[in-house]
């Protein structure tokens, strides 16, 4: 299958199949799973401070390398600190990022994506310019912008942010290209609607269920950067308890405390595994032609 | 067909224009002064000066572009800041695992992966498409570097088969080769096997739904030459498209996977140079990287022509 072909799919959208929300989910049951998975980590994100945890920065070199036990359900790390404290504090960073950088992303995206599917010639260059950067591996790019600045959460989700754009940007222009020839497109030009008008009620609305399910898949990517990035030590900065940073502190002690490592990379998988079922969910819904192939 | 191959390889130059273009101006888009950023905190007046002036960064702009063009042309990819050396002799010591780590994946991912879409799609529906299916979404989710450590977990650490950590030439013996390559591969090839499973359902079921499909399994063909020599032939163009696009996650986990295990290649050399800001090697591994995604992406696109001879430009 081909972007060309995906695109198409997302525009064949049948609006007659638009039965209620409810009857999606019942048709699509990852679309509930991904959600309320991803809902109950957010919730523990939100009251991180109420579900047993203590201050995530606090050393305690008396207590350090502690085994998971009834009092440090995941144990503690070199300087005593916290894991269960840690990790579940760690959710924040991780959400902020993967909310962060879709948001960014697919609005960067879409305004650059409609403005090249109209012009042809802001098109060649924007165009060349994303191939150019699509075939950098966004983690490099990610990573050559971090170690030029400081670390910081807002910088990471910059980096993140400018690698993920060029994908969210040609997926836009292509389904703005495939609409522009639509009849009804072409019926709206032809009765004298205006150009912005054409845009904002016809073009825009149809590049929604596309730039959802390119979303989804941006959050968990970001995720994974993120956390790629502050494990190799350019993501975020070292005191701060995200996922990627409690695995790059356990990581020379894996042989003698893996748990250091194992619980924020397993709560690492499983939010993107969430955010992974409600895009595929996402996806069937609103793309019917897709859900048959995928 | 010829002109096709030329027209292909002439339209990778402007990618290449804008990746190097984006390389060079890396130092330039940081806000603040590159090589204060360069030389860190501690760093005295004259640290900075030296590097500017070590960096070319006291010149105007277009000579510094030109400079550096001209150089990279030439393969010469800078001056390493903290070691002195040339990058391109940094990066050729540490290319060959890997190459090595990145050929085995590609080796592992296929062979397991092509076979698991064909299954999935040929028994479409059943427990065997749901098992696929599973994996194919677990492979997405499960980030390199978890997946690594639950490796190393499982045969190092808790039942001694494999060794935790590093990296054997081939030349050291066949068997501690394999013994170190096996657990890098595995992590790493795991996403890159989950898109190409699913890839390979996704255009089977395309395939097995074509009318010849129904005409050979009508005449009596056996299962396994219509699955292989008719289906998966024709379903074998956006298989090869997905192998191209999807190195560039196996470029991203090597960088990732070489740290966990501990193998000497480019991605360690990479986060060294995260850790001391060594910015011509970051630059010059980008475009390594780049050039090699690109380059791959060349000949999938070339391999059309022999993939589906239907195809003709």
């Amino acid at each position: 299958m081909t972007v060309a072909q995906t695109e198409l799919a997302v525009l064949a959208l049948p609006r007659a199949r638009k039965r209620g929300a409810l009857a999606q989910i019942r048709r699509h049951p990852t679309i509930a799973i991904g959600a309320g998975l991803l809902g109950l980590i957010a919730l523990m994100a939100i009251f991180a401070p109420y579900l047993g945890t203590v201050d995530p920065q606090a050393l305690s070199p008396i207590r350090r390398l502690r085994w998971p036990s009834a009092q440090y359900w995941f144990g503690t790390d070199m300087l005593g600190r916290d894991i269960y404290s840690r990790t579940i504090y760690g959710a924040r960073i991780s959400l902020t990022v993967g909310l962060s950088v879709a948001l960014l992303a697919s609005a960067i995206g879409l305004v650059i994506g409609l403005v090249t599917g109209f012009s042809r010639w802001t098109d060649a260059i924007v165009m060349r310019v994303m191939d150019g950067l699509m075939s950098i591996p966004p983690i490099l790019i990610a990573i050559a912008l971090m170690a030029l600045t400081r670390a910081s959460l807002e910088n990471v989700i910059i980096a993140i942010t400018i690698a993920d754009t060029p994908r969210v940007t040609r997926l836009v222009r292509g389904v703005v290209l495939g609409l522009r020839e639509l009849p009804f497109v072409e019926a709206a030009h032809a009765s004298g609607t205006g150009f912005f008008r054409i845009l904002w009620r016809h073009i825009l609305p149809n590049t929604v269920p596309a730039l959802l399910v390119q979303a989804t898949f941006v959050a968990a990517s970001a995720m994974i950067v993120e956390a790629i990035l502050s494990f190799l030590g350019a993501g975020t900065p070292p005191n701060v308890p995200s996922w990627g940073n409690i695995m790059a502190e356990g990581r020379s002690l894996f042989q003698v405390a893996y748990y250091i490592v194992l619980f924020p990379g397993a709560f690492l998988s499983v939010t993107v595994l969430a955010i992974n079922l409600l895009g595929d969910g996402l996806r069937d819904a609103l793309d019917p032609r897709l859900a048959r192939r995928m | 067909m010829f002109a096709y191959i030329v027209r292909r390889i002439l339209a990778t130059i402007p990618v290449m224009v804008v990746v190097a273009l984006f390389v060079f101006s890396l130092l330039h888009l940081s806000p603040g002064d590159p090589a204060a950023i360069i030389a860190g905190d501690t760093a005295t007046v004259d640290d900075i000066a030296r590097i500017r002036q070590k960096l070319g960064l006291d010149q105007p702009l277009y000579i510094q572009f030109g400079t550096w063009v001209w150089a990279l042309l030439h393969g010469d990819l800078g001056i390493s800041i903290f070691t002195n050396l040339p990058v391109s002799k940094l990066i050729a010591q540490r290319i060959e695992p890997t190459i090595t780590l990145t050929i085995s994946t590609l080796i592992v991912s296929i062979l397991a992966a092509i076979p698991m879409g064909v299954l999935a799609a040929w028994k479409a529906g059943s427990w065997i498409d749901r098992v696929v299916m599973v994996f194919a979404v677990l492979g997405f989710s499960v980030p390199v570097f978890v997946l690594a450590y639950l490796l190393i977990y499982v045969f190092a650490i808790s039942t001694d088969l494999l060794p935790v950590q590093g990296y054997v030439t081939i030349s050291g013996g066949v068997g501690p080769f394999l013994s170190h390559i096996v657990m890098p591969s595995l992590a790493l090839g795991m996403i890159f096997a989950a898109l190409i499973a699913r890839m390979t359902r996704a255009s089977m079921l395309d395939v097995l739904a074509q009318d010849y499909i129904r005409t050979a399994q009508a005449k009596g063909l056996a299962n396994g030459k219509v699955l292989i020599g008719h289906a998966l032939k024709n379903a074998a163009v956006p298989i090869a498209t997905i192998i191209g696009i999807g190195v560039a996650s196996l470029i991203s986990g090597v960088v990732v996977t070489e740290t966990v295990f501990a193998i000497p290649g480019l991605g360690r050399l990479t986060v060294d140079a995260i850790l001391r800001r060594d910015y011509p090697i970051i630059q010059g591994i980008i475009l390594v990287f780049s050039a090699a995604y690109v380059l791959i992406n060349l000949l999938v696109d070339l391999s059309y022509t022999f993939l589906d001879p239907r195809i003709r430009y």
